[in-house]
């Protein structure tokens, strides 16, 4: 495997959405990003700093104004298997039972029905929810319908996965075992994920990698190289939390975003 | 202006009307209100268990706490026909529940002549009043003395007489002598005497009009009893009305509003499809869409008749355009009403455009195409109807229709209740397909 052809690179994106009024809105700015097959990204940023534009436009949702996706050595140029997406919620298929959403990618390539079976079977097992494979999704907690998600995406066997505040609507303590989740997802299948958080804690506990973006225009503000997704591995992430580092870091990143809305205000305010 | 004087005085007409009507609406409530406080009274003492909803201390706004009293609703279905009986004489309810009839039997009143030199004397008039349908004669009766001779008339039920009482007397208004009394208690010209069987009023010629009492009940003509009503509905289902039994009216009706609402849904989720899915689509049937769906299907009548006559194909065609955009509204709001995320998530596991509109799409807009097609099937029970009213050979509004002009009030009531329940199990058998069908709507 080449390095200069595998893991996703991010290359000098820039977006720009015309308003009927006639101004612009720049939402990203020269975003770069080297991401490495295997890394796990997260991204933190005040509401309207351009975190999920900038995950539209890798998933191919999106075309961006300047600047281009290179997955694997080739240009994204629209939405595609390779790149699977986990959204926060409402994104499954509530007329299909678990089984038949899990299965959705496989069947849409034509996959022959032992092969999907085996895929579904086994991933089913993974996220814990084989007892649960004939039921709707909409007779499951949040929570496990977000693990159907993950499956889902799984199932598919994708390069890059992305991941839209996927646990953003779960109670604290599901949060806390679906992170747990995650993480042994990533350590055990060596996907590429780029996870948008709202959460700095989650993203703390989660990113390898972490950026933290400023708004107007979107960019990139600060970034992070963390050992705590390493040591969340196989390990309470309570006792992660604990590490000294990583209250630090909580600290600073919470007072630069807190800086960062702080701005915000205040030009609203001038204006 | 003068539109304007002219529908004051019908909201006046109107409003007097209510208000005859307001003592028995007014009862009416009175007597659920009574009812409501037997029953609460009657389940204390049947369970007086607490149960969770009884612990509730806040029931009055909690929309949750207002579920439909089943025993409310056996009463009042109840109620309606024990009312329908009562003032029918329905003979399927015991003697004492049935509101007052009519006088039927004999009678008599006393009326008093008086002559130009003051001279009075009396005579009996014997009333018989007999049933609608029972013709009878009036009875033979002596003349007697005097100068007033005495009378009889047969008189139908319902219905009252007038009757020239001083025809056979010696002297009559000729002769200035007048009629001054009936029954001792004098009467003159608009006056009226009430009498052991009714009332007898007085003309302004000063002829007496015999009005025995009608008592509370209605004239079968107005409202038969239940029990003409259903053995109608016997007499219907095998013999026929109008060259065709029962069933083949219903059957004719039913099948109209099957097939135009199946042309109607062939069509119009099609069409709702194409224009939730492509802007050009959308821009050129907005305007027809939304022109044609407030115009109500009946206004197409008599446009229909004209084009296609009174035949199968003229209702079909009518019933296809009162589903037709029902539907078409239906598949278009179903399909814009796709969560965006979905959408994404089946592209991003690599499905086609085809792939998507089949598995992501099609059953997404399913619930919103399953609700249109109750309402469109509904509103076609109901235009079927009123098209059959205007002109049909066959079919249950046909049937009530030329019932009304021959007075059979019973085929009418019978008719219009049939309407009522095919109406009511076309729409429980819809939502039963749909629970069964779209198990999902409401969950996503």
């Amino acid at each position: 495997m080449g390095s200069v052809m595998s893991g996703l690179q991010i290359e000098k994106l820039s977006m720009r959405f015309d308003l009927p009024n006639g101004s612009s809105v720049q939402a990203l700015k020269d975003v770069s990003i080297d991401l490495k097959a295997g890394e796990l990204l997260s991204v933190l940023g005040p509401s309207g700093c351009g975190k999920t534009t900038l995950l539209n436009i890798v998933a191919g949702f999106l075309a961006p104004t300047d600047g281009r996706i290179v997955l694997n050595g080739h240009t994204v140029k629209g939405p595609a298997a390779e790149r699977g997406m986990v959204f926060q919620q409402g994104a499954l298929f509530e007329w299909m039972s678990v089984r038949e959403n899990v299965g959705f990618g496989p069947s849409m390539k034509g996959m022959p029905k032992a092969e999907k079976k085996k895929i579904v079977d086994h991933l089913l097992d993974v996220v814990g929810l084989q007892d649960f494979k004939e039921k709707a999704v909409y007779e499951l907690s949040g929570g496990m319908q977000q693990r159907v998600a993950l499956a889902r995406c799984l199932a598919n066997e994708p390069d890059v996965i992305l991941m839209d505040e996927p646990l953003g609507a779960l109670d604290a303590l599901t949060r806390e075992k679906m992170q747990g989740l995650v993480l042994k997802l990533w350590k055990e299948t060596g996907k590429t994920i780029i996870l948008i958080t709202h959460s700095v804690e989650e993203a703390l506990l989660l990113g390898e990698r972490l950026i933290v973006m400023a708004p107007r225009p979107g960019r990139i503000h600060t970034e992070y190289r963390l050992p705590f997704a390493e040591m969340g591995v196989g390990q309470d992430l309570r006792e992660v939390k604990k590490h000294p580092t990583f209250g630090q870091t909580r600290e600073e990143i919470l007072g630069m975003i807190w800086d960062m809305e702080e701005e915000i205000m205040g030009r609203t305010e001038d204006a | 202006m003068e539109l304007l004087a002219d529908l004051w005085g019908e909201l006046v007409a109107v409003l007097q009307t209510l208000l005859v009507a307001a003592p028995f609406i007014i009862g009416y409530i009175l007597l659920i209100l009574l009812m409501m406080v037997i029953w609460g009274a009657i389940r204390k003492l049947l369970t007086p268990k607490r149960d969770y909803g009884s612990l509730k201390t806040v029931t009055f706004g909690d929309e949750s706490a207002v579920t439909s009293n089943t025993a409310a609703s056996v009463v009042s279905i109840v109620l309606i026909f024990v009312l329908w009986g009562a003032f029918t004489g329905s003979k399927l309810l015991p003697g004492f529940l049935h509101a007052p009839g009519p006088f039927v039997g004999e009678g008599s009143f006393t009326y008093t002549i008086t002559t130009p030199d003051g001279q009075t004397d009396d005579a009996t008039v014997s009333v018989v009043v007999h049933p609608l349908t029972e013709e009878t004669a009036a009875p033979e009766v002596a003349p007697g003395d005097g100068i007033a001779k005495n009378d009889s008339i047969a008189i139908p039920s319902y219905r009252s007489e007038l009757l020239r009482v001083d025809m056979n007397d010696e002297m009559g208004r000729d002769e200035d002598t007048f009629i001054t009394a009936v029954d001792g208690q004098p009467i003159a010209p608009g006056d009226a005497v009430d009498v052991a069987f009714g009332r007898v009023a007085m003309s302004d010629k000063g002829t007496l009009n015999i009005v025995p009492a009608t008592g509370m009940q209605m004239e079968p003509i107005w409202l038969p009893a239940p029990e003409a009503v259903w053995s109608r509905l016997g007499e219907i289902a095998t013999v026929g009305y109008r060259n065709s039994t029962l069933a083949e009216h219903l059957g004719y009706s039913l099948f109209r509003v099957i097939v135009g609402f199946l042309l109607g849904a062939l069509v119009g989720i099609p069409l709702g499809y194409a224009m939730g899915l492509s802007n050009w689509f959308r821009g050129w049937f907005d305007p027809i869409v939304e022109f044609m769906r407030p115009v109500p299907p009946l206004a197409l009548i008599p446009l229909v008749i004209i084009w296609a006559g009174i035949g199968e194909v003229g209702k079909i065609i009518l019933l296809f355009l009162a589903a037709l955009w029902i539907m078409a509204i239906a598949a278009r709001s179903g399909v814009s009403g796709v969560r965006i995320s979905k959408v994404h998530a089946a592209y991003s596991l690599g499905a086609s455009k085809w792939q998507i509109m089949r598995h992501v799409i099609i059953p997404n807009s399913l619930p919103e195409i399953f609700t249109g097609a109750r309402v469109a099937m509904g509103v076609c029970w109901g235009t079927v109807v009123a098209a059959e009213l205007v002109a049909a050979e066959k079919g249950a509004g046909m049937m009530i229709m030329v019932a009304s002009k021959f007075q059979s009030t019973d085929i009418v009531l019978m008719g219009i209740i049939l309407i009522g329940i095919i109406g009511f199990s076309i729409d429980m058998l819809m939502r039963q397909a749909e629970k069964w069908l779209v198990p999902w709507k409401g969950k996503g």
